[in-house]
């Protein structure tokens, strides 16, 4: 007799030193279904699918395949049960092809050598089941995101998976190619593999999902199915409270024109004579699509990226911002896109994060003065709601959000005038983006203004005052937040493509 | 309990690298009670005192992503021209026959303005010029080597020892001085002065910040503020002014200077560094940790020729230990839990 669920985790518990990271989670997934994961970051979504595949041990509980009680002992002995993982980061070895990718690790053999024939075909009848218009021959690294994770999928399909991990598959998917894997998921669902999904995006989920179990702080809150939801719910489940509007209100008027920017181009071609202006106490926003020259104004403007003409009046005056240095000289402060890349120094601690920026302000007779560093670090986490357990903790260590709030922080101890913000809430949850919204406003109601960079439709017309829309490295105009459609938005943004 | 369990194990593996110099230490004296003198601890500290300060000096690399190679050939280099200023004028074989004895501040702070200039174009080719570190410094450490060999091998002496340093210099780094009961020789004071002057660079001022930044994550430093290429030039530049220092040191108490006066030293360095938990790949790393490095090395010298190993074994217990030391950090860092 089977039972009605493929994979069943039963009062799962996990400690770290300090942390309860998972408090008698249940997850229990249905044969043939899509079971999205939701949670704010840090909820225990990772952790979870990690004690799942045995890469953490279990303190409690018990994980039941098929009716069999099971314990793995990493991901591929996972792998060898059939549940397989789709990771938000691909392992791939890019230099080799496309197939040896799929079946890296158990090449099907001819005597002593690869039978590249055989694998060629296996492959290429797994590609033409799923749809997938890919050459099995073709170089990984030459492929598109897209692509490789549809490969990854189908490496997965090749280990004949009953379960498939999807961790936030759509972080880097254009539209149309959302579709396509939606279409896969679809295919999948069909041949009876059970797929859990692990998304921020609210409509994904809504639309693709059979049921829903939401998580927060290391605790199950709810398993419905979809029928029974919706954003709000979702929400409302994942926040613990009621989040009334994801954007808060403000009533701050902008003042005067305090900055200017005039034929401002990049010394490379990635974008040509912008020209806007920002207000005093104003929230001006940047829209555009991937590649249509928003960062690379912002990171121009900030001095790290090289300016080739036009020129930016900050209170009259005309500003260089030839290096960082300069520009946090004159005001100006940037937060990047990049978290991980270029924002954190993961191995260091919170304090460290948080002060770099500012070390000439805790100098006494040419020292740095550990008492008041520590105590402006401990002002700045109580302000600016930072969760960690210590201010020595690694940064790496604190979900996504509060890394993030920090280098907010960071920025803010600057004393900036000027705030340069790209993607702010990219990558984090909703309770996290609330509050980074509330800082937001309360900055700007001290006088200090903001330039947002954000591929969010929702969020620029929920923060900002005017949004200014760029296409292919060209200025394609400015709009009043509230007067403006959404639509007049994307067809600005399609104007020089 | 398990808690408390998994902690013990934790501060264990942090301080994985005091409990091999205590257990080494304890060999040694368990096989020969004698090492257990106040005179050998003294001249451990002794011998160590130079490389203190070269290891930290080359930790200072390390920390900023870099690697320095040329350390040795500096160091050769700063001796053989410090050396040849600090004759004594009596002495037969004189580089200078005519040159008045000088104060040993002259040739010393000659050689660090030398050095620093050396040092900065080594910054300078891997900061701005963005030469890989062991690229820039393998090929300063072969220029070096040819340049203190063309001042050295000459006439009318050739390639003999630069001897009869005056006693100035080699009794400063050969004497000591009384503290209570017992003598302390100077070189383990001036070496204390620098460690004590490094731990407040790098603990308590923006430029040690800098350097942890850096190490940490180059291109947030650079976003953050942190002039970058300044701070790695920088470093490269007073890392060689220590070795100019070091290289004094090591002409007073050596005694004399030639173009091998230093050779190898890099290695010893970087080892002592990994072995003290600097990370080669940058960012990580303490004063304290370095200084216990290089004292594991040196009980290991002179602990192991105390109680009669060959000096051959002695190779193959080095090599050992660095290979362990780094063993132990990455289970450190290890991911899984």
């Amino acid at each position: 007799m089977l039972s009605e669920y493929v994979l069943e985790m039963r009062n799962i518990t996990k400690t770290f030193p300090g942390v309860k990271a998972l408090d008698d989670v249940t997850l229990k997934v249905r044969h043939g279904t899509v079971h999205s994961l939701m949670g704010e970051n840090g909820a225990g979504k990772s952790t979870l699918m990690k004690c799942l595949f045995g890469i953490y041990g279990l303190d409690s509980g018990e994980i039941i395949l098929e009716g069999e009680k099971v314990s793995f002992a990493g991901p591929v002995d996972a792998l060898r049960s059939h549940v397989s993982m789709v990771h938000q980061e691909l392992n791939q070895v890019l230099d080799r092809n496309i197939m040896e990718n799929v079946w890296l690790g158990r090449f099907p053999m001819k005597g002593l050598f690869v039978d590249h024939q055989k694998m060629y075909q296996d492959t290429k009848e797994i590609f033409d089941d799923l749809q997938i218009p890919v050459d099995p021959r073709a170089k990984t690294g030459s492929l598109q995101v897209a692509q490789r994770q549809m490969v990854e999928i189908a490496k997965a399909v090749s280990y004949d998976s009953k379960v498939i991990v999807m961790d936030e598959p759509t972080s880097s998917l254009t539209e149309n190619e959302v579709e396509h894997l939606f279409h896969i998921i679809g295919r999948l669902r069909e041949r009876g593999v059970s797929i859990i999904y692990i998304s921020h995006k609210m409509e994904e989920i809504l639309r693709i999902s059979d049921d829903v179990t939401v998580m927060r702080d290391g605790r199950w809150v709810a398993t419905k199915p979809k029928e029974e939801l919706t954003s709000e719910k979702i929400i409302q489940m994942m926040v613990g409270r009621e989040l009334k509007e994801r954007y808060p209100k403000r009533d701050t008027k902008s003042g005067e024109v305090i900055l200017k920017v005039e034929n401002l181009s990049s010394l490379t071609p990635a974008f040509k004579d912008v020209n806007f202006e920002l207000r005093k106490g104003e929230i001006l926003g940047i829209s555009g699509l991937v590649g249509a020259g928003r960062t690379e104004v912002l990171e121009t403007m900030f001095g790290i990226r090289a300016k080739g003409s036009g020129t930016i009046t900050f209170r009259g005056k005309t500003v260089e911002n030839k290096t960082p240095q300069e520009a946090m000289k004159n005001g100006f402060a940037m937060l990047t896109e990049e978290r991980r890349q270029n924002g954190i120094f993961a191995d260091l601690s919170v304090s460290f994060n948080c002060i770099i920026a500012n070390l000439d302000i805790y100098k006494k007779h040419g020292l740095l003065n550990n008492a008041l560093i520590d105590k402006e670090v401990q002002e700045t986490i109580e302000k600016i709601h930072v969760k960690t357990s210590s201010p020595k903790e690694k940064i790496g260590n604190l979900s996504g959000g509060n890394q993030q709030k920090v280098i907010l922080g960071r920025w803010l101890l600057t004393n900036p005038e000027i705030l340069l913000l790209d993607e702010p809430t990219r990558g984090i949850d909703v309770g996290a983006k609330y509050e980074i919204y509330q800082l937001m406003n309360e900055l700007v109601a001290e006088g200090k203004s903001i330039i947002m960079v954000s591929s969010e439709m929702p969020e620029l017309f929920g923060v900002c005052d005017r949004i200014m829309v760029m296409s292919n490295g060209h200025f394609s105009g400015i709009f009043d937040a509230k007067e403006v459609t959404q639509y007049q938005i994307m067809e600005a943004s399609a104007k020089f493509i | 309990m398990e808690k408390s369990k998994s902690s013990i194990k934790q501060l264990f593996m942090e301080k994985i690298i005091y409990v091999v110099l205590l257990v080494l230490i304890i060999a040694v004296i368990c096989i020969e009670p004698r090492f257990l003198s106040i005179t050998n601890f003294k001249n451990i500290l002794a011998q160590s005192a130079t490389r203190i300060i070269i290891a930290l000096a080359a930790g200072m690399v390390l920390m900023v992503r870099g690697c320095d190679l040329s350390t040795g050939r500096m160091i050769g280099l700063a001796a053989v021209i410090s050396a040849s200023l600090l004759q004594t004028t009596t002495y037969a074989y004189r580089m200078y026959p005519n040159l008045a004895e000088l104060p040993v501040i002259v040739p010393l702070l000659l050689v660090m303005a030398i050095c620093a200039v050396l040092g900065m174009i080594s910054g300078i080719c891997v900061a701005v010029l963005k030469v890989p570190p062991i690229i820039a410094t393998l090929a300063m450490q072969l220029c070096l080597y040819g340049a203190s060999s063309i001042y050295f091998d000459r006439e009318p002496y050739g390639a003999q020892p630069i001897g009869g340093i005056t006693s100035k210099l080699t009794d400063m780094c050969i004497r000591s001085v009384k503290i209570g009961p017992i003598q302390i020789p100077y070189l383990i004071i001036i070496a204390a002065i620098i460690v004590a002057v490094m731990w407040v660079l790098w603990n308590k001022t923006k430029f040690g910040k800098y350097m942890y930044a850096i190490g940490g994550n180059p291109e947030a430093a650079q976003v953050s503020g942190v002039n970058v290429v300044k701070i790695q030039v920088m470093v490269y530049a007073l890392a060689a002014v220590m070795y100019a220092v070091a290289a004094v040191l090591e002409v007073g108490r050596i005694g004399s200077a030639s173009n091998t006066t230093g050779n190898g030293y890099e290695m010893d360095a970087i080892a002592a560094c990994v072995v003290g938990g600097v990370s080669m790949s940058g960012g990580i790393g303490s004063v304290g940790g370095i200084v216990i490095g290089v004292l594991i090395f040196t009980v290991i010298n002179y602990g192991l020729s105390f109680i009669g190993v060959n000096m051959y074994w002695q190779y193959i217990v080095k090599g050992l230990i660095i290979v362990f030391a780094v063993i132990i950090d990455m289970r450190k860092y290890a991911k899984r839990k």
